[in-house]
């Protein structure tokens, strides 16, 4: 029966959840030098165009159809069978096609978070290749592991409200893979490159926040209480992880930073995200808390003894993010919050940490794999990286033959 | 006393400012700038429309020395710009007048250092 309210819930959801990925094209693009901003927001971008079409024509299908464990049948292929009724499995409520767009908008944002780890340095047309086949073999198969019907995660008890798994512990780890075997850029000696535009960053950040009451709330699936309490949930941990991550700044470095805050709001958003519709207000704000001090280790401590070159931090925010919130889901998670969820650790069921953990575990060896051997594929096809000359006159122009700001008219 | 003035490629400022500090000269003046030497700037295309032979962003270092300072400057700038591709740039050497230091008053080799 489909309902007007739940209806019209998920349809603005899908629309909050599209414009993350212009705003983390911000997020991300702020933080890069002047000559690779376009290169960025173009990269979002067409990952926003391809991956719709991808979804409608197959990857839908792979992710939701009832198939087997691994991955979902070629049932649905271009939308059959996906029609204006609801497919209860999912989302009783609300015709099938509003499921199916809704998650299209987190199968487009995935592939974008890893843009992080290669930034100013990936050629385009490796990149576009790179984005469809790990969508195809990576965010789809997780994807029905964790949500899909039949889903050997799903049937094993796994808590991932709305991506901590599926997206950010595959984006986030797809990223260290590519950070590790792209390379370091040219001349990068384990220091921060300073962000070009900073007040890009913020407005993308913001974005991101706005967008995520979308991914996180909407993955209620219906306007209802628990679609509050996760909106609550979210905005609870964004805003501990933010504040902080300004207050480490404070006592660390002597001075909160514009750049620490934002950083610690999409941490928290992050790390929120498996747990945020499992989990009371207090405990989402406790989840904000761990998610800014782990991250701001990470990124600001681990990280450049490490000697990677994750160049916006795909994996130091977003990946451990994702996997430390996933992990809390299972400590935090009560049914009082979410009958059809489970009781985690603090509820009497410490068994719910050790199947998260387990579920963790899956999805990083399997990303890690597939995103190795995609890699290798798109470097013979095409070749990753561009050469250094046109690193050094930057992505901009030489793979969009455009520039972003002018010096003179 | 001698005017140097550098023109060298974005990504060369850092190894340029390590040389220098390391011949110590310190006082440097950087601006960016837009040039188009020898090297091919590159074809842009906005909605369709080519617009080619652009110019292509250049830093300039002006750097005021005294005459005993102005070899080890000139390869301090070269150990850091050069990397034998075309567009590394140029360096032009110019006699300076004279020199003033406004906090002071002090003029010539004493105002350089």
């Amino acid at each position: 029966m489909i309902n007007a309210g739940d209806t019209a819930f998920v349809v603005i959801s899908t629309g909050l959840v599209m414009l993350m990925t212009p705003g983390l094209a911000f997020f991300y693009g702020g933080m890069v030098r002047r000559k690779n901003i376009l290169g960025v927001l173009m990269q979002c971008f067409t990952v926003l165009c391809v991956l719709s079409l991808q979804w409608m024509l197959f990857g839908y299908s792979l992710a939701f159809s009832p198939g087997n464990g691994f991955i979902g049948s070629l049932d649905w292929l271009g939308l059959a069978g996906v029609g204006l009724e609801p497919y209860a499995a999912y989302a009783p409520t609300i015709p099938h096609q509003a499921f199916m767009i809704f998650q299209a908008m987190f199968a487009v944002i995935t592939p974008a978070l890893i843009i992080g780890a290669f930034a100013e340095r990936m050629k385009f047309s490796a990149f576009l290749l790179f984005s469809v086949l790990w969508a195809t073999f990576v965010y789809d198969p997780v994807a029905h592991w964790v949500w899909g019907t039949g889903g050997w995660l799903k049937n094993m008890g796994v808590l991932d409200f709305a991506g901590g798994i599926v997206v950010h512990t595959s984006a986030g780890i797809a990223a260290l893979v590519m950070a590790l075997v792209v390379g370091k850029r040219k001349g990068y000696d384990n220091k921060p490159v300073p962000p070009h535009n900073l007040p890009f960053t913020v407005l993308g950040a913001s974005l991101l926040w706005f967008g995520w009451f979308g991914f996180n709330a909407g993955s209620a699936l219906a306007a209802n209480g628990l679609a509050v309490s996760t909106f609550v949930a979210t905005n609870a941990a964004a805003a501990a992880a933010g504040a902080l991550w300004a207050l480490l700044e404070w006592v660390h470095n002597g001075k909160p930073t514009t750049f620490g805050v934002v950083t610690g709001s999409i941490a928290g958003l992050a790390t929120i995200t498996p747990a945020s519709g499992f989990v009371t207000p207090l405990s989402a704000m406790a989840i904000g808390l761990v998610a800014s001090a782990f991250c701001f280790l990470s990124v600001g401590i681990i990280k450049p003894r490490l000697g990677y070159d994750d160049s916006l931090d795909a994996f130091g925010v977003h990946g451990v993010g994702g996997i430390l919130g996933t992990l809390m889901a299972g400590v935090f998670a009560t049914k009082l919050i979410n009958p059809a969820g489970a009781n985690g650790l603090l509820y009497g069921n410490p068994k719910q940490v050790l199947i998260q953990a387990f579920a963790v575990l899956a999805t990083t060896v399997y990303t890690l794999v597939v995103t190795f051997a995609i890699y290798k594929i798109v470097d013979v096809i095409i070749g990753v990286r561009v050469a250094e000359r046109e690193e050094v006159i930057g992505l901009d122009l030489t793979q969009h033959r455009e520039g972003a700001y002018t010096i003179l008219e | 006393m001698k005017l140097i003035i550098a023109i060298i490629q974005p990504d060369r400022l850092s190894e340029v400012k390590k040389e220098l500090y390391k011949a110590d000269v310190n006082l440097i003046t950087v601006s960016e700038v837009l040039g188009h030497g020898r090297q091919m700037g590159v074809t842009e295309v906005y909605r369709g429309v080519k617009e080619s032979g652009n110019l292509l962003r250049k830093v300039r270092l002006e750097i005021a020395v005294n005459d005993d300072f102005l070899q080890p400057t000139i390869n301090a700038l070269i150990k850091g710009a050069r990397t034998g591709e075309v567009g590394d740039g140029k360096i032009f050497v110019l006699d300076l007048k004279e020199c003033l230091r406004i906090r002071t008053g002090e003029t010539g080799g004493e105002a350089i250092g």
